[in-house]
């Protein structure tokens, strides 16, 4: 047997946190850091669950299933066909009907198919040699002004908790007046110039990461330490990444490509907050208790690693903020959700409802309060739900502080 | 979420079982109701894939698109959902009552009685759930610009004849539906979340299979788990139990069960292609195909289909609510607006309002949602006890009435002081006016004094109770009576006068013009009348 | 875009600015001429001066304000500077204008605009003047506070007018609806937006001006607010470093209450901090504090020195600001309780409202109930900027926060997938960023308070 037990380990305070992330993580593959793992950060960045797991870069997927909660999430193959043949179609042709909107949106002079450089970033390369060549490129372009150079899916890396992310944005273009544009392209429609709010919110975020990671890269060939002020406005070639990003989707019910400059200024500020907590996770991980792993790997003879009920263990170890949107953002929101219902939790009806229950954290105490009994008579909330409880019997004509029937009308 | 029907949600996380949020009825609901439920390809704005509709649960009638991106099947989709879905939406604007009213001449100012038709019903579309309205709209907004074999310029794509007219109605029903109270396109979803309680979240209310599953949970099974088996559960092939209402399909089945079956289909017809004269075994391999996918969409769309009936059912055991008749009327001059629209042959709705023309959809929905939850109050007392709880509004016994007199005109005016005793605690400062709600007429009363230990109001009466100097028999509530009072008015005022389109202000860019309409967001948009976009 | 110019007297370059804006709309070429204007930086008194300057130069003039508040305010600050003025003040049917603008010789009130045409000026809300016809149309108005009004207001008054200066706070709450609005989202008439934003996006030649001082805000707060609420346009105060005080009558009890409020009238802020615990909007103790600190400020005869000379802090020169209508109800009748008068129909009066219905007023000392404060989760309506941005401005002298600790721990929690409309501009600052400046603030004037 050639599998370790993460519990026998040699460790101490000492242990650098990329390493003990490592061990909790078990030997199988890390699930990297994506920009859209990034962006989703901020979904629930109370969740010290999630923050947990992302940072071990476990595939939460797969724990979800084996906690027999399978994550409901798929994509058709459908929908992939589609967004592979929407992307082709818009990097045809040399890149025509692309350079067209970069030019028409951004408001610059019209681009000749000759001054456009496409640089071979190598793409059958490894990830670390991709990066070098990228930052290469960008610095090439940087010294060469008023021309455009395309580069078609770079390879950028961000430091999120010590360790590096690498990030692969559709392509970032660089504008003959010294600018870098993030392209994002998606396969939603923008229909009559307006789009899904959502989903260009969760693209404005994912493209944030990218701006984020051009920032640091252009601070790096300027020679300057990236400002942490929102409202800071750098200098020279600090400057240079764009803080709008260019939308590309499909036009109304066609296939031809439209764009939109969208502002990620706020979702920037917003993706730097999430990854200086992300250094936060040295306390997550001191808080944890002996023997937690989180290790998915089977041993030679097939049997995994862990059981379910250790891995259940170890993932109650750590708390979760659970609140029904986890379900459509989270591998685990459904194991989550179940973990919420057995505790009683009043999270389990959304995330509005405490702020109407005040301290009364379960269903059964706030029952309590509506029914009356036992409450303190200062607190609030149980005062409130006394009378919401009182007005709704005398209006359904039920015996005031009658727990509920059960029999909805009609039924 | 207000704080009572959070309650009615606890409550129904402990009784295991949905719990009621209206004592009655507050939408209307059809006669006979078109149950439509839309699929789309996935990843393909507005592309049609299935739909299942019809106003008999029995014979529920199925359109399909066996290919996703072939035109000309999308089209023949249409032109079935059109054939469908017409004579019902046409079929109530036969019917018509005369209805008198005034209207203003716009030279002299003067009011002339006019007699208008209204039409004597309208129709009603049922989808399963938000999506499935959205997705009438885009069916709507895809189809009311393409031109037809009729027109003149018929350009190289056109559609059968009435789709685009269906185009038009989907486009007004969809438009209609955002205001608030309206029932000519409603999702089951909405209905029946307005009605009930669950235990769980208002997002998982959204699945109707998981909503039905909390309000009628089958015998030995709590809602939770009736739910939980809604959303999940899988057969042995891993295909849900019970699919999304749509209009997306579970991605599990697309790539299971749909892709290779579309695969199986586009084979069959390349196969047949490749024999010029005709094969009828290759042709009856893809009606084969074909008919494979029907029955692969038929088996995702029933079980919906019969949840949205089941809705049905449920809604129709409560009494409806009294001011249904009156918000009813407005849909059906809705609906006769837009039959008259047609029939004066106005151009399709455009794809953007008029700055105009939004200001004024933004003033009507904003009047009827207070009109909504005005009428609400008024016919539930589930509804109004919200307005109890907030302090807006009070319910008790009057326990004294003392007759009083306003001397200051010329000939007294009755003003009598009223008592009344209430475990309501309204943020009812001295001097504010009251309205009285389910009393004989329009009654105003101003609040006099509060005692809270005593848990007393006393309130003069200032209206609603004749001209006389006694107040009419009837008008004054009696000791031991039950009132009930708001601090809010029972009217909603009227909306202030717009500039037509034409004097749109410079503030606003001044009059529309075709180019003003162009979305701000894509300055290269094509006019959509000379260059109807093509689906690729 | 005038930026500040940092050696200039205050004095000098709002004069500067408010000569640029005056020529602007006497001899402009662009029918409309905006105004930001920061939390007191003389709004006001622009639009008195605007108004004298029209009615000098033969111009007759209609004023837009959005509340009738507003309007009686106006009246009652327009008569009082100009005497001279010949003012109507039009009104609803069933509305009662105040006897503050009533008690003027110039000013006419009347229901019907047909009594008030020849006035030199004539002054009602937005909602009023919808409904005014038959009128030839105005060659000037001016619209004030004009970011509360919606464009489908302005959309209805502008044909009453041919120019207009539009003066409003950008930094306050925006106008909202209650319904679905979506399908108009990124289109320049968008009825739900803001009138400026409307009327900017269809002039694209009117350029803003920019008032570049606050008269109202100490020293203490105009950097603050300058900072966390207006982080391109900023501004600063009109008076320096300590010429505004507060002196306190007795000396403190103790306790701390008595402790924060020495610690605001040294230092302009004070937060009185209770233990962190989730508790509802009404959270009894948190409304108790807030009346607790103002029946000490009253007791303890506080006294306002500034520019304007010494004046007490009497009970009309505090206000109580919340986030929530019931909040509000909750701590008038706490003070109720505590004797601390609260209606002002029966003299001077403490006044307690929500940020919505203080937009535009001042006091000389605020006590705010944080909006965050008790809250298990925060919304997009705790986190508007506009709401802290009102509440954290309306005081010439100091303000007093009250909050349940842990504010900080609760906006690091929230969610931020903020959808994204296209063509919709991005609203600054951000209400998390806005939020922590003014938390940093006020974490430095802390006294914790177990009650």
């Amino acid at each position: 047997m050639n599998v370790s037990h993460p519990g026998h380990l040699p460790h101490g305070p000492a242990e650098p946190p990329a390493q003990r992330l490592a061990r909790l993580r078990g030997p199988v593959p890390q699930r990297s850091l994506d920009a859209r793992a990034l962006a989703a950060l901020a979904a629930n960045p109370g969740c010290r669950r999630r923050a947990l797991l992302d940072a071990a870069g476990v595939d939460k997927a797969a724990l979800a299933d084996r906690l027999g909660s399978p994550a409901p999430f798929g994509q058709s193959p459908f929908a992939i066909v589609r967004g592979n043949v929407f992307e082709s179609r818009v990097k045809a042709d040399g890149y025509a009907e692309l350079l067209l909107l970069l030019q028409q949106r951004l408001g610059l002079p019209e681009p000749g198919a000759a001054e456009l450089a496409v640089p071979d970033l190598l793409p059958r390369a490894g990830t670390a040699v991709r990066t070098e060549r990228t930052r290469q490129v960008l610095a090439d372009a940087a010294a060469h002004r008023g021309r455009w150079t395309l580069l078609d899916h770079p390879m950028l890396c961000l430091e999120v908790a010590g360790s590096p992310a690498f990030l692969e944005p559709d392509a970032v273009v660089v504008r003959p007046d010294g600018r870098w544009t993030v392209v994002e392209i998606k396969s939603f429609p923008v229909l009559d110039g307006s789009a899904d709010p959502a989903k260009v919110g969760a693209a404005a975020r994912q493209a944030a990461v990218y701006v984020l990671a051009l920032q640091q890269t252009a601070a790096e060939l300027a020679g300057v330490k990236p400002d942490p002020d929102p409202y800071a406005a750098p200098e020279g070639l600090a400057a240079a990444p764009d803080t709008a990003v260019l939308l590309v989707c499909p036009r109304d019910f066609s296939n031809r490509p439209t764009a939109a400059v969208v502002d990620v200024r706020r979702e920037l500020s917003v993706t730097r907050r999430q990854l200086q907590r992300m250094t936060g996770i040295e306390q997550l991980l001191e808080a944890l208790p002996e023997g937690v792993g989180f290790d998915l790997s089977t041993d030679d003879d097939g049997s995994p690693v862990r059981s379910t009920g250790q891995l259940g263990e170890s993932v109650a170890a750590v708390p979760a903020a659970y609140s029904p949107d986890c379900l459509s953002t989270c591998e685990l929101g459904f194991h989550c959700r179940q973990e919420a219902r057995c505790a009683g939790a009043v999270e389990q009806l959304g995330r509005a409802v405490r702020g109407e229950l005040g301290s009364l954290r379960t269903v059964g105490d706030a029952l309590a309060a509506a029914a009356g009994a036992g409450t303190d008579p200062a607190d609030e909330a149980a005062a409130r739900l006394a009378r919401a409880a009182a007005l709704r019997a005398e209006a359904l004509g039920r015996r005031p502080s009658a727990p509920g029937s059960g029999e909805a009308p009609g039924v | 979420m207000s704080l009572l029907s959070t309650l009615a949600r606890l409550e129904a996380v402990r009784s295991g079982r949905a719990e009621p949020l209206a004592t009655v009825r507050h939408r209307h609901l059809s006669d006979r109701p078109m149950v439509v439920v839309p699929l789309t390809a996935a990843g393909e704005a507005g592309a049609p894939l299935a739909a299942m509709l019809g106003t008999d649960r029995a014979a529920p009638r199925l359109h399909v698109v066996p290919q996703p991106l072939d035109r000309d099947q999308r089209f023949a989709f249409l032109a079935a959902l059109a054939a469908d879905l017409l004579p019902y939406l046409e079929g109530y604007g036969e019917e018509v009552e005369q209805v008198e009213g005034t209207e203003r001449d716009p030279e002299t100012g003067e009011r002339t009685p006019v007699v208008r038709e209204l039409c004597a019903q309208a129709p009603q579309l049922i989808v399963p759930s938000a999506a499935g309205v959205d997705q009438l709209g885009l069916i709507g907004r895809s189809t009311r610009f393409r031109r037809t074999a009729d027109d003149a310029d018929a350009g190289p794509h056109p559609v059968p004849t009435r789709v685009p007219l269906l185009g038009r109605w989907l486009t007004h029903l969809r438009e209609r539906s955002e205001v608030p109270g309206s029932s000519l396109l409603v999702a089951m979803t909405a209905l029946l979340s307005r009605h009930w309680a669950t235990g769980q979240s208002h997002l998982e209310d959204q699945h109707l299979g998981a909503l039905l599953a909390w309000i009628s949970p089958p015998p030995g099974m709590s809602g939770a788990e009736a739910a939980r088996r809604a959303e999940s559960a899988r057969d042995e092939r891993g295909q849900l139990y019970c699919p999304p209402a749509g209009p997306a399909t579970d991605p599990r089945f697309d790539e299971k069960l749909l892709a290779p079956a579309v695969a199986r289909y586009d084979a069959a017809r390349a196969a047949l292609r490749a024999r010029p004269g005709g094969d009828e075994r290759a042709e009856r391999h893809v009606r084969r195909a074909a008919e494979e996918i029907r029955e692969l969409l038929a088996g995702v769309l029933r079980p919906t289909w019969d949840q949205v009936w089941h809705g049905v059912d449920l809604l129709r055991t409560l009494p409806p609510a009294a001011h249904l008749p009156e918000r009813w009327e407005s849909d059906r001059w809705s609906y006769t607006g837009h039959r008259d629209r047609l029939a004066a042959g106005e151009p399709p709705q455009p794809r953007h309002d008029d700055a105009v023309t939004a200001a004024r959809k933004l003033a009507q929905r904003e009047r009827e949602q207070a009109k909504v939850e005005l009428q609400e109050a008024l016919d539930d007392p589930l509804a109004m006890a919200e307005h109890r709880l907030s302090g807006e509004a009070f319910a008790g016994t009057v326990v004294d009435v003392e007759p009083a007199y306003d001397t200051s005109g010329r000939s007294p005016k009755p003003r009598p002081l009223v008592t009344v005793r209430t475990a309501d605690r309204p943020h009812a400062d001295p001097g504010r006016e009251v309205h009285r709600a389910g009393g004989p007429a329009a009654q105003k009363a101003e609040i006099v004094a509060v005692d809270p230990d005593d848990g007393t109001l006393t309130l003069r009466l200032t209206s609603g109770m004749g001209r006389r100097k006694e107040p009419e028999p009837g008008s004054v509530p009696q000791p031991g009576e039950q009132v009930v009072f708001t601090l809010f008015e029972l009217t909603v005022r009227q909306a202030a006068p717009l500039p037509a389109p034409e004097d749109t202000p410079w503030t606003h860019g001044g009059p529309p013009s075709a180019a003003a309409l162009a979305p701000a967001a894509a300055a290269a948009g094509s006019d959509p009348i000379t260059d109807p976009e093509d689906w690729e | 875009m005038d930026p500040v110019d940092p050696t200039a007297s205050p004095a000098a370059a709002a004069q500067r600015v408010t000569a640029e804006i005056l020529d602007a709309v006497l001899h402009g070429t662009e029918r409309g001429v905006v105004v930001d204007s920061p939390p007191g930086a003389g709004k006001s008194t622009l639009v008195v001066r605007a108004a004298r300057e029209l009615v000098a130069a033969g111009e007759r003039l209609m004023i837009v304000a959005q509340t009738n508040s507003q309007v009686d305010d106006l009246v009652d600050r327009l008569a009082e500077t100009a005497p001279e003025l010949s003012i109507g003040r039009l009104h609803s049917s069933d509305g009662r204008p105040a006897p503050e603008a009533l008690r003027h010789a110039g000013v006419t009130a009347s229901s019907k605009v047909g009594d008030l045409v020849e006035q030199q000026v004539v002054v009602s809300t937005a909602a009023k003047w919808q409904w005014v016809k038959d009128v030839d149309p105005w060659r000037h108005a001016i619209v004030d506070e004009a970011y509360q009004m919606r464009s489908d207001a302005l959309l209805a008054v502008a044909r009453l007018f041919e120019r207009a200066l539009f003066v409003g706070d950008p930094g306050q709450l925006d106008p909202f609806t209650v319904v679905g609005t979506d399908q108009w989202a990124g289109l320049s008439w968008d009825p739900s937006r803001s009138a400026v934003t409307a009327l900017l996006d269809h002039n694209p030649g009117i350029r803003p001006h920019n008032l570049p001082v606050s008269w109202r805000l100490p020293y203490s707060a105009a950097g603050l607010v300058s900072r966390a609420f207006y982080p391109f346009t900023p501004f600063r105060s009109g008076t320096g470093e300590g010429d505004r005080r507060l002196t306190i009558g007795t000396r403190g009890d103790g306790g701390p209450v008595d402790a924060v409020i020495d610690e605001a009238a040294e230092s302009g802020w004070g937060l009185l901090e209770l233990p962190a615990r989730h508790t509802v909007r009404t959270d009894p103790e948190a409304v108790q504090a807030v009346a607790q600190t103002v029946r000490r400020v009253l007791d303890r005869g506080l006294a306002a020195v500034s520019e304007r000379g010494t004046a007490p802090v009497t009970a009309d020169r505090i206000a109580v600001g919340t986030a929530h209508r019931d909040q509000a109800a909750a701590v008038r009748s706490a003070l109720t309780a505590l004797g601390v008068p609260v209606e002002a129909e029966r003299g001077p009066a403490v006044t307690v409202d929500t940020a919505n219905r203080l937009q535009g007023r001042e006091y000389d000392l605020t006590v705010v109930l944080h909006p965050l404060s008790g809250r298990p989760d925060a919304t997009a309506f705790h986190l508007e900027t506009g709401r802290l941005c009102v509440l954290a401005s309306r005081h010439r002298h100091a303000c007093i926060v009250v909050a349940r600790a842990g504010i900080a721990e609760l906006l690091d929690e929230h969610p931020s997938t903020e959808p994204v409309q296209l063509g919709v501009s991005v609203k600054f600052p951000d209400g998390w960023e806005a939020n922590h400046a003014v938390l940093a603030r006020l974490a430095e004037h802390r006294v914790s308070h177990r009650p």
